[in-house]
């Protein structure tokens, strides 16, 4: 079985992000990237499908990202993929998760899948587009926002969250699956393990080595960022003050009530 | 701009959704804008009883859409929705950001080629087409997006984000549309689902929501957390530390690693407001922090602070709001 793992190399949630001089994208200096934290579950669970199988699994990964997006990759190398690619063009900077899954669905094509894992979202925008785009391209059914994973010949299994608890779906394979938060806990690879990683060879390809020209995937991309804003300050607000806690309850009800009007 | 508005309307326990409404009156201006109609696009469901409400806020036409393929799987509805559309070419497909249209809108996108843009918390229409912002990074900062003005585009709005606009109680059209799905493209069962019924309300569709977090001490804390909530009406909401710790389920966490939110009121009791909490709730419209510290982070961005034990504040709080809705 062949497991294909898309992620996104994305800034840390620490991160302190400002807007750089172009006035749509972020600078880059003084933060530090990290595996987008779903893919890092949609890559653990890849490998525990491996690790339960009896048959042969290989997993690979892909990015679509800039040279730095290879440290995710050795991550989920580590963390016991087998092989990776990563894509990068100067052209595709900038455009959106249409054109993205364009480029994920003709890698996918070349290196085949029998189930391909995602991270529901990435945490930088936060969209939750580019899963389900691939997984329509493909004309592949999908699981999204997935707890509880189990395969096994030629289908899965996914308990998805739903609103107000979960639904489980049965997918025949191949089919697109993508990770939410409580699917599993993602190891920390060991030493020796992030060691070999560092000397794995990772499968680089421009837009021209997968035989896709600029002009279509950029016909695929449909919105543009026109800007990023810093959101306006929260100021500090009042703190109530009391002696007792009914007589602040008391004054915080009616500020509520009178001055928020929220009651 | 060409082609219509279409808004999806999801139900919920029998009715629909309170963000339906803020959709359709909110684009209701869009559309008399662009001189296109605005219609409600109900899936499956029945609509004769729910035509009245769907006039309140301001349809043009309701497109009642059934196939014999339907299921209730996401991709179905999916396929659904990419049928109807395929043949109506709106303009604009608007969906609220709830679970469902995340399951399902980035799909409808694809199969109509359509533009995509989610989690939408403002807009604004202009000559060129509609722009729209949407929280990045984290809610650290907010990006505006232009939707193309020459192209459809499938969008989802966060509930509570835009509210309900004034608008004119419309006489609605009913039509009926039945669709063929490309049963290729249903290839996956639903074959249990759990899920809790009534109860409390939406974590993101709630205007009130009482979170709790690593202050509680221990999980029996939600019992003071959900004592609140009842007497606010409100959800229920979680930090992460809580979720981690076992105390509560992972649905109920906000944050950029749990839910999005935008409800009226947002009561933090014992979080302390890291950044990665701040992310899903920053941009609520009250925010109260009930906190041992008064120099946490959450109680410098708070409207109001109690600062003390939140086991005493937190039930003298829901004692006080009981006793004055017993008064109204």
């Amino acid at each position: 079985m062949q497991i294909l793992v898309c992620v996104k190399q994305v800034p840390d949630t620490e991160a302190k992000v400002l807007v750089a001089e172009d006035g749509v994208s972020i600078s880059e200096r003084d933060i530090t990237f990290i595996m987008n934290p779903y893919d890092e579950y949609a890559v653990e669970a890849a490998v525990r499908i491996k690790e339960a199988s009896t048959e042969d699994v290989s997993i690979s990964l892909v990015t679509v990202g800039p040279p730095r997006a290879d440290d995710a990759l050795r991550l989920g190398v580590a963390m016991g993929a087998g092989s990776a690619v990563r894509v990068w063009d100067q052209g595709l900077e900038g455009l959106d998760g249409g054109a993205v899954a364009m480029v994920l669905g003709v890698v996918a094509q070349r290196t085949g899948f029998d189930l391909i894992l995602c991270g529901r979202i990435a945490i930088d925008d936060a969209m939750g587009e580019v899963p389900l785009r691939l997984a329509a391209r493909l004309g592949l059914p999908h699981a999204n926002a997935v707890t509880e994973l189990t395969v096994e010949s030629g289908s899965a299994r996914a308990r998805c969250e739903v609103e107000g608890g979960s639904q489980v779906i049965e997918l025949t394979l191949p089919a697109v699956v993508t990770a939410q938060k409580g699917l599993n806990e993602p190891r920390y690879p060991a030493i020796p393990a992030i060691m070999k990683a560092r000397r794995m060879p990772i499968e680089v390809h421009t837009l021209e080595s997968l035989g896709l020209d600029l002009d279509q995937v950029r016909a695929a991309s449909r919105t543009h960022v026109e800007g990023l804003d810093v959101p306006p300050a929260r100021g500090a607000g009042r703190v109530i003050e009391a002696d007792l806690p009914d007589e602040a309850a008391r004054e915080l009800a009616r500020l509520l009530r009178d001055e928020a009007k929220v009651l | 701009m060409s082609g219509d508005i279409y808004v999806f309307c999801e139900t919920k326990d029998g009715g629909f959704r309170r963000v339906c409404g803020e959709l359709l009156t909110q684009f209701r201006g869009v559309a008399d804008a662009g001189q296109q109609a605005l219609c409600a696009i109900v899936v499956g469901a029945p609509v004769a009883d729910e035509l009245p409400q769907l006039s309140e806020w301001a349809a043009d036409k309701v497109v009642h859409v059934t196939s014999p393929q339907l299921s209730d799987t996401p991709e179905a509805l999916a396929a659904a929705l990419t049928a109807l559309a395929r043949d109506a070419a709106p303009s604009l497909l608007v969906f609220g950001n709830t679970p469902l249209a995340r399951a399902v809108a980035p799909r409808v996108a694809e199969g109509l080629d359509a533009a995509f843009v989610g989690d939408a918390v403002a807009m604004d229409r202009q000559d060129d087409g509609l722009h729209l912002v949407r929280p990045v990074y984290g809610s650290k900062l907010l990006c505006r997006v232009g939707v193309p003005s020459d192209s459809p585009a499938v969008i989802t709005v966060r509930p509570n984000a835009l509210g309900f606009a004034e608008v004119q109680a419309s006489a609605p059209t009913l039509e009926d549309v039945e669709v063929m799905l490309d049963t290729d493209q249903r290839m996956s069962t639903v074959v249990e689902t759990a899920v809790k019924t009534g109860g409390r309300v939406s974590l993101q569709e709630a205007e009130i929501i009482v979170s709790g977090g690593r202050g509680l001490g221990d999980g029996q804390g939600f019992a003071v957390i959900e004592e609140l909530a009842d007497a606010l009406g409100g959800a229920v909401g979680a930090s992460r530390v809580a979720v981690d710790s076992g105390w509560i389920s992972v649905d109920h966490q906000v944050g950029q690693t749990g839910k999005a939110v935008s409800p009226n009121l947002y009561v933090a009791c014992g979080i302390s407001g890291a950044i990665q909490h701040f992310a899903g709730m920053g941009s609520s419209r009250v925010i109260v922090a009930i906190n041992k510290d008064p120099d946490c982070p959450m109680c410098e961005k708070a409207d109001y602070t109690l600062v003390g034990d939140l086991y005493k504040l937190a039930p003298a709080l829901a004692a006080e709001l009981r006793r004055m809705s017993d008064e109204s």
